[in-house]
């Protein structure tokens, strides 16, 4: 080491400290370069948000980095790059998710009404939207009937999923020895993989072949969104059945409890919480599916109520069909806001899903004790 | 591992046969019945499209969309997915393992959690929003960047001029499907990066490494797998995702270039096509289907190879 040669320390600073920026540092580059990002960017051909984002990025990690490269060494520059790219790598990711729940709100709440989710698109035309932008007519149109529609082909879906699910679990856990169980839990895991369109194509397949070609209704989207579903519930329900402690098993075995009645007595009550919370996700996951649907329930503009006859309209068909075929070529605007509209109703049934999994797993939580 | 038997040098000498009651027979036979059940709907899958996917390679060349050839129809749209899945990848994959890190190192340890979940909040927004999204607001916006790369890098095939005035580009598409799969790989990284033996941090540390040459010795080499196998985790769900593309693309032939409008990925095309279609043409995109799910399961199943790699030979147990 170079101790010996460098010269002695100025009295009363440590020798520790040597080599060292002030801890401030960071902090006074940072609003440095905030100020020089804006003033470049005011420069560079008027100011803008992007340009001063990037710029000031841009300055902070080259003057924090050679700053330190000069005073502290190469090692700590380094450092000190890398954490500023880590930082500026997350608030990249905000920008998308920002911009998305931004842009769906500021766009759906133009339409988002009562009146909007309780009428449907019978009889609304190309016609009704041209006035309703020159503003001789009101504004009609609603997605009643996709909303209904949603909410039969999930919960259909959720009534064949669960069942076969929650008990494929069971027999893993419970049951499950040797090839079946070893063949289940690998085939669960290729299920997982099966892109949506392709378990869409599946559905159509299946009901082409069984009731004729062309054949599209709620069920057999109900059936395409299972596909997708039984995984999901099957891999989070192992999970929570496989945390539930051996010993309440040996408890009741040992008072000469059947294993059947161990099983749905006292295992399942002890992760129902978790049970519970993971098919939530699961609904909240396919609710938003629209590949599958739309090659297996097609669309429609009226209310139907029966999932097992006729087309039927659902919220991300309804979001995708009014966004890429407006009623009206010449003023889609209308088009455009249903689908914003109907965008902002499924995030909102996403969200609500998924803080109802939340609940659900924080207030059925088995109670420890401890 | 408990088991309800007794040591077998306790079992007297005349084994008894435990009495079975019928709840347990018939809950055990049901619980077994829905697991073959799932075999069974996955067979039905593989099945149901192989049958009705059959009729394209026996037809006429000709008679198939294209007039080539399944082959010829089909290998534009394998160009297209991938293309899409790649970018997407480019995108995402240095974003994920820097927010991961962010998370799992950086990120002051009460925050970390919360800002998880913010990250998971773009796994739970359905596709058909991003493709919305994609269309109205994504698209305008980097347009002018897509002329810029089509004016000063417009030698390379892949960024060749005129650019789309829409930015419905395949670049567009491809940033959205990085959106999308941005949470697969944040959390399957993040998991690992949390789960690196804390010695192996504390003592690179002790040993004067700087926060980066710790994460570069001790967390990296660890979760190396893990981020392998959250990459393909997103590929396949890349190469599967169907509204982003069907919605953010303009359609149309095959061109080397990623600017312009134009080629297609197999799923969006089903999306599009497949409500009206009929006949052979069904067929062909079943079949179409087909071709997508074998690249998706090859790359699940590889993924699911490396993870299972690293289970077995982790130091972490």
């Amino acid at each position: 080491m170079s101790v010996a040669t460098k010269p002695a320390p100025p009295a009363g600073a440590s020798s520790l400290a040597q080599n060292q920026l002030p801890r401030y540092t960071t902090q006074l580059v940072l609003v440095l370069s905030i100020a020089a990002g804006a003033g470049l960017s005011a420069l560079f051909g008027g100011f803008s948000i992007v340009s001063f984002a990037v710029l000031s990025v841009l300055a902070f990690l080259v003057v924090n980095t050679v700053l330190s490269g000069v005073v502290e060494g190469r090692r700590k520059a380094k450092d000190k790059l890398v954490t500023g790219l880590v930082y500026t790598a997350f608030g990249i990711a905000l920008v998308p998710l920002v911009s998305v729940i931004w842009s769906v709100v500021d766009n759906g709440m133009a339409r988002f009404s009562i009146d909007f989710l309780t009428t449907s698109m019978r009889n609304v035309t190309g016609l009704n939207d041209q006035q309703a932008l020159e503003g001789t007519a009101p504004f009609i149109g609603g997605a009643y009937h996709a909303i209904l529609g949603t909410f039969l082909i999930t919960g259909l879906a959720t009534v064949i999923s669960v069942p076969i699910g929650l008990l494929t679990s069971v027999y893993l856990v419970e049951y499950g020895r040797g090839r079946l169980a070893k063949a289940i839990t690998f085939f669960v895991d290729v299920m997982t993989g099966i892109p949506s369109i392709v378990a869409g194509l599946f559905a159509a397949a299946l009901f082409a072949v069984l009731f004729g070609v062309g054949t599209r209704n709620g069920f057999a989207g109900a059936v395409a969104l299972s596909v997708l579903m039984i995984p999901v519930v099957v891999r989070s329900s192992e999970e929570m059945l496989r945390i539930v402690p051996n010993e309440l098993r040996e408890a009741a075995y040992a008072l000469g409890v059947p294993k059947w009645r161990t099983i749905v007595r006292v295992v399942i009550p002890t992760a129902i919480s978790g049970i519970a919370s993971g098919v939530t996700l699961a609904i909240a996951r396919v609710v938003g599916e629209t590949a599958p649907l739309i090659v297996t329930a097609g669309f429609t503009s009226s209310i139907n109520n029966n999932p097992f006859s006729d087309w039927m309209m659902s919220l991300p068909a309804y979001v995708y069909s009014q966004a890429m075929r407006p009623l009206s070529g010449s003023s889609p605007q209308p088009s455009f806001d249903r689908a914003w509209a109907a965008a902002l109703t499924l995030i909102l049934i996403v969200m609500l899903l998924n803080l109802v999994a939340r609940l659900i797993a924080r207030l059925f939580a088995p109670k420890t004790g401890r | 591992m408990t088991t309800t038997e007794p040591p077998p040098t306790e079992r007297p000498a005349v084994a008894r046969r435990p009495k079975t009651r019928p709840g347990d027979r018939i809950f055990s036979r049901s619980a077994q019945v829905a697991g073959i059940l799932i075999l069974v709907i996955l067979a039905g899958v593989a099945a149901f499209l192989v049958r009705e996917a059959l009729p394209t390679f026996t037809a006429d060349p000709s008679e198939i969309d294209g007039g080539k050839g399944f082959f010829s129809y089909v290998w534009p749209l394998v160009f297209g997915t991938l293309a899409a899945a790649v970018i997407a990848l480019i995108v995402a994959t240095p974003l994920a393992l820097g927010i991961a890190l962010f998370i799992s190192h950086y990120a002051p340890r009460r925050l970390a959690q919360g800002l998880g979940y913010i990250v998971d909040l773009l796994a739970a927004i359905p596709s058909v929003v991003f493709g919305l999204w994609g269309i109205q607001w994504l698209a305008p916006q980097v347009q002018p960047a897509w002329g810029w790369l089509a004016d000063n890098l417009g030698f390379i095939p892949l960024f060749s001029g005129p650019a789309s005035a829409t930015g419905r580009t395949m670049m567009t598409a491809g940033l959205v499907l990085a959106v999308m799969i941005l949470p697969i790989i944040t959390a399957v990284s993040r998991e690992v990066f949390l789960q690196t033996p804390t010695l192996h941090e504390e003592a690179a540390l002790a040993l004067g490494a700087t926060r980066w040459e710790m994460i570069r010795m001790a967390v990296i080499p660890f979760g190396r797998p893990g981020i392998i196998s959250g990459i393909m985790l997103g590929l396949g769900r890349a190469l599967g995702e169907t509204m982003a593309v069907a919605m953010v693309l303009s359609t149309g032939g095959f061109t080397w270039s990623m600017v312009t409008a134009g080629n297609n990925t197999i799923a969006a095309e089903i999306a599009l096509d497949f409500p009206e279609s009929s006949g052979l043409k069904t067929n062909t995109l079943i079949a179409a289907g087909l071709v997508l799910f074998a690249i998706t399961l090859a790359v699940n199943m590889f993924a699911r190879w490396i993870v299972s790699r690293r289970s077995e030979f982790s130091g972490a147990n």
